[in-house]
């Protein structure tokens, strides 16, 4: 059979078409490749045990590390976790197990409007609620503005999480005479528990990135603190104030700390995948 | 025997006195029903709450820049720091440009990418192309703007002067090539982000697609593509779109990568090569140099119209995406 | 004995006659009726699906209820231990009296009559974040139970009324996912039995099981009538033939008729009973 001028355009178009696509998957997975070499490579060879536990010398000079940003970052999300997560848990508990009319659809939808928010609005929040009131920059404004980019995640990751308990358990438990908090609390969160839990990691995680809100909230500092009222070091905004600095060994710097940034990211994301798949093969 | 069960039975129902009845004249739920819903409700009218203190406090913070300037600060092109003069015009422009630009770019690499993962990859092979994809949706922006800054404005900046060099009479080429950062670089950087979320999502979507109906289409002796660009396309061009328009709203919120490589300027930009603010880099590089309440009231008035801009085109993303999917799939960033 | 009151020694000493098998006792009071369902009318919301049933279920006896799908015998099991109100948009009108107290009172707390009536479903649902041992005694646990030896004896008591004890007495840390159907089934009926209810309701216990496990919890039901009184719904005539001391036939929500087991199966009164059975309609 011999192929028509028409279907041979076709094919052509099928190819073109085919080979113009591989293009932009390449693209995409080109630039996933270009950005964690430069990273790893620039990054991983300035890493060593005083970087992680030193703290910063004067502008300038060489050596010293980023211990209090280390520090300063974990301090601040945990603090900001405190908040987010019984208020993201609490909510979506709500919603799932006490449905009413259009009150839970309304949180539901209004989270996922939130996850849209700029982080830098969010930075301007915490400033106007906490900075503005207590007349200085604080580690626990930095916490505010981390709290409220969490809880969206939080909210709707949780959400998905207890819709996915099938409704056999809690009728089980309510048929044995279980009253309804204590069938949520001792049935359908244990149940639900790994999903919950990749929820709040993922959140942990996306919250540890964010530069922008810190910038006017905890402040940044060159020095050991762990006084929640007081200005902070963390590691994202470090990396900002060093990579835009003049000095080569504040570039290194910025380099191996988001060296280190990277591998905690991706660490937690492979981490909840695993997670994710883990539970799905129950 | 009978002494065995009696002590058994005795010692359960030891146990069971332990559970108290509800008197007669007390509530019909239990109390602690009641209590936990409470607390659940409350909690779910907190993140209600905190929306809006989120606008008001917004609001708040602009009133004393919309008092003086009101509706004209989104039309006037003078920052002026010293003259107390403030208006947002060009940054505004220059958001919305390299957002644009940037969608321009993302939309085909990200929905080509989409369609490649989803109709023409084995099935074994898909999760090892498209993890890597969600990966790089994960990654902290200032990690991005790094690398945007030290490895890929340098290269920018060499094809910017070859541009000029040559292209120069173009308007869009007629600026200062040597910054490297600029429109053209800010503008990549975003293109270089938000393609992960548009692929990821879009990936998501096409899936949703009925098989039977492509199916349908291969067996009538069309190609692949025209099966896809007749049936599939058209099946789930409203979630696309709506994964476009969250790609659009990611890229015009964005800040750290932007402040670094989009050029630290405020005046109406005429070409790709010109540096300028977008909103949210000027609110990061001048908020912690704001010396007095008006500077600081204007900044925040940018950050009120920058929130409006966001929330309006992520409204527009989750009505369009709710649609399509009947609330079925859940959004994250 | 006061109607409107709920004292405690009341409950006591019930469970302590039933428990004991001295079932007769506490029957003795009753008339040999243990609930009575007076003119129930069930709602979904508009559509009436229980139509004015009036029937009583007698004590330590096992009453069959039986009809073509929807006919409204699940949804009216599902009322006699106040499980029905929990689908939104149920509305129920009339009296269900067990022991002389209407449970549908102003006054009365639906987790107690829970206590009081408990539930055997369709598909077995042990929960399958606990062992075999914390399933059975789940009733005790998640209302704050803890002392070991009586939870211990509790445990071995209802597995071997489900008679289940034999198969599992090794291996009670097992999850309660890793037993087979017929045995997930026997654990919740364990799990039922453990907080001693008075009647025990089951609502096609066997149609998610196997011939061979189904027998075994026919045989089962056999036992468990001395303790227990059993309602029990099912789809599958010669099972109520087999088991039931009494049948009811209900049909397009109505209580079409109502008699003992083996003279609704040979000599039925009403023609539409008889055109079921003889398989007419199904």
């Amino acid at each position: 059979m011999t192929l028509n001028s028409r279907d041979r355009y076709r094919k052509f178009v099928e190819w073109a078409n085919w080979t113009g696509m591989l293009f932009c998957t390449s693209v995409s997975v080109f630039f996933l490749v270009a950005i964690l070499g430069y990273v790893l490579v620039n990054g991983a060879s300035y890493i060593d045990w005083e970087f992680l536990t030193a703290m910063p010398v004067p502008a300038g000079e060489t050596g010293g590390g980023i211990a209090n940003a280390l520090v300063g970052s974990f301090l601040v999300v945990i603090v900001a976790s405190l908040m987010a997560l019984p208020i993201g848990i609490g909510a979506a508990i709500f919603i799932n197990e006490f449905p009413s009319q259009g009150f839970g659809r309304t949180v539901r939808f209004l989270a996922e409007v939130l996850t849209g928010v700029p982080s830098i609005v969010v930075g301007l929040f915490a400033y106007a609620l906490v900075v503005i009131p207590s007349g200085g920059f604080s580690a626990l404004s930095g916490s505010v503005a981390y709290a409220f980019i969490m809880v969206p995640i939080i909210l709707i990751t949780a959400h998905e999480a207890l819709r996915l308990v099938p409704d056999s358990l809690r009728e089980a438990s309510l048929a044995l005479g279980i009253p309804k908090w204590r069938t949520i609390m001792g049935v359908v969160l244990p149940v639900s528990s790994r999903a919950l839990i990749t929820g709040a990691v993922l959140a942990i995680s996306r919250a540890l990135g964010e530069a922008a809100p810190m910038l006017f909230t905890a402040f940044g500092n060159s020095f050991w603190n762990v006084n929640l009222t007081k200005p902070i070091a963390t590691v994202p905004l470090l990396i900002y104030t060093y990579a835009t600095g003049p000095y080569e060994d504040w570039h290194r710097k910025a380099w191996a700390a988001s060296f280190v940034l990277l591998v905690v990211v991706l660490f937690t994301s492979v981490l909840t995948r695993a997670f994710l798949r883990g539970k799905s093969n129950e | 025997m009978a002494r065995d069960s009696e002590a058994t039975l005795e010692s359960m129902n030891r146990a069971l006195t332990g559970v108290k009845p509800v008197s007669a004249r007390r509530q019909l739920v239990n109390v602690g029903d009641r209590v936990f819903y409470l607390v659940a409700r409350s909690l779910a009218l907190l993140v209600i709450v905190l929306a809006f203190l989120l606008v008001a406090d917004l609001f708040r913070g602009a009133s004393e820049s919309i008092r003086q300037f009101g509706l004209k600060f989104l039309i006037g092109t003078t920052w002026d720091p010293v003259a107390h003069q403030f208006s947002t015009l060009p940054t505004v422009i220059g958001t919305l440009v390299k957002g644009f630009i940037a969608l321009l770019l993302a939309v085909p690499v990200s929905i080509g990418s989409a369609i490649f993962i989803t109709f023409y990859t084995p099935r074994w092979l898909r999760p090892v192309i498209s993890y890597p994809i969600e990966l790089l949706a994960g990654i902290p922006s200032i990690i991005f703007g790094m690398w945007a800054l030290f490895a890929m404005v340098p290269v920018v900046r060499v094809v910017q002067i070859w541009l000029k060099a040559h292209f120069g009479w173009f308007f869009l080429f007629d600026g200062p090539a040597v910054y490297g950062v600029g429109v053209l670089s800010g503008s990549l950087i975003l293109f270089i982000m938000i393609t992960p979320i548009i692929t990821a999502i879009s990936k998501e979507i096409l899936l949703t697609v009925p098989r039977a109906q492509i199916e349908g289409m291969l067996a009538l002796g069309s190609t692949k593509w025209e099966a896809i660009w007749k049936v599939a396309l058209p099946y789930a061009r409203i979630g696309l779109f709506g994964a476009v328009i969250l790609g659009l709203g990611r890229a015009l919120g964005e800040t750290m990568a932007v402040t670094m490589v989009g050029g630290n300027s405020f005046a109406l930009i005429h070409s790709l090569f010109d540096p300028v603010h977008s909103m949210a880099s000027q609110i990061a590089s001048e908020f912690t140099e704001a010396t007095y309440s008006l500077y600081v009231s204007s900044l925040i008035y940018v950050g009120l119209v920058l929130f409006g801009i966001t929330i309006l085109i992520s409204l527009l993303a989750q009505f369009l995406i709710w649609r399509i999917s009947k609330g079925k799939i859940a959004l994250l960033d | 004995m006061n109607s409107e009151t709920y004292a405690m020694n009341d409950l006591k000493d019930r469970k302590l006659a039933v428990a004991l098998g001295k079932a007769s006792e506490a029957a003795s009071a009753d008339n040999g009726v243990r609930m009575r369902v007076e003119d129930l009318s069930v709602y979904y919301g508009k559509v009436e699906a229980v139509k004015n049933v009036t029937m009583s279920i007698g004590t330590q006896k096992v009453t069959a209820l039986i009809g073509p799908s929807g006919c409204g015998k699940s949804t009216f099991i599902r009322c006699l231990n106040r499980m029905h109100e929990l689908t939104p948009g149920a509305r129920v009108e009339g009296t269900v009296l067990l022991d002389d107290q209407n449970l549908y009172g102003s006054d009365v707390d639906p987790v107690d009559v829970r206590r009081r009536v408990g539930m055997v479903f369709q598909k077995p649902n042990p929960f399958p974040n606990m062992s075999v041992r914390d399933n059975v005694i789940a009733g005790f646990k998640l209302s704050g139970i803890r002392d070991r030896k009586i939870l211990d004896e509790v445990v071995e008591k209802s597995l071997r009324g489900a008679a289940l004890w034999d198969e599992v007495k090794d291996n009670l840390q097992k999850s309660g996912a890793s037993l087979s159907g017929g045995q997930q089934q026997r654990l919740c009926i364990a799990r039922a039995l453990a907080v001693s209810p008075e009647v025990l309701l089951m609502d096609e216990p066997c149609s998610a099981l196997d011939p061979i496990a189904t027998a075994k919890i026919e045989e089962l039901i056999h036992e468990l009538k001395e303790q227990v009184t059993i309602v029990i719904v099912t789809h599958n005539m010669q099972q109520a033939a087999r088991v039931s001391d009494f049948t009811s036939f209900f049909y397009l929500g109505e209580l079409v008729e109502f008699g003992e087991t083996g003279k609704l199966f040979t000599a039925p009164e009403k023609r539409q009973t008889e055109d079921y059975i003889t398989g007419r309609f199904g």
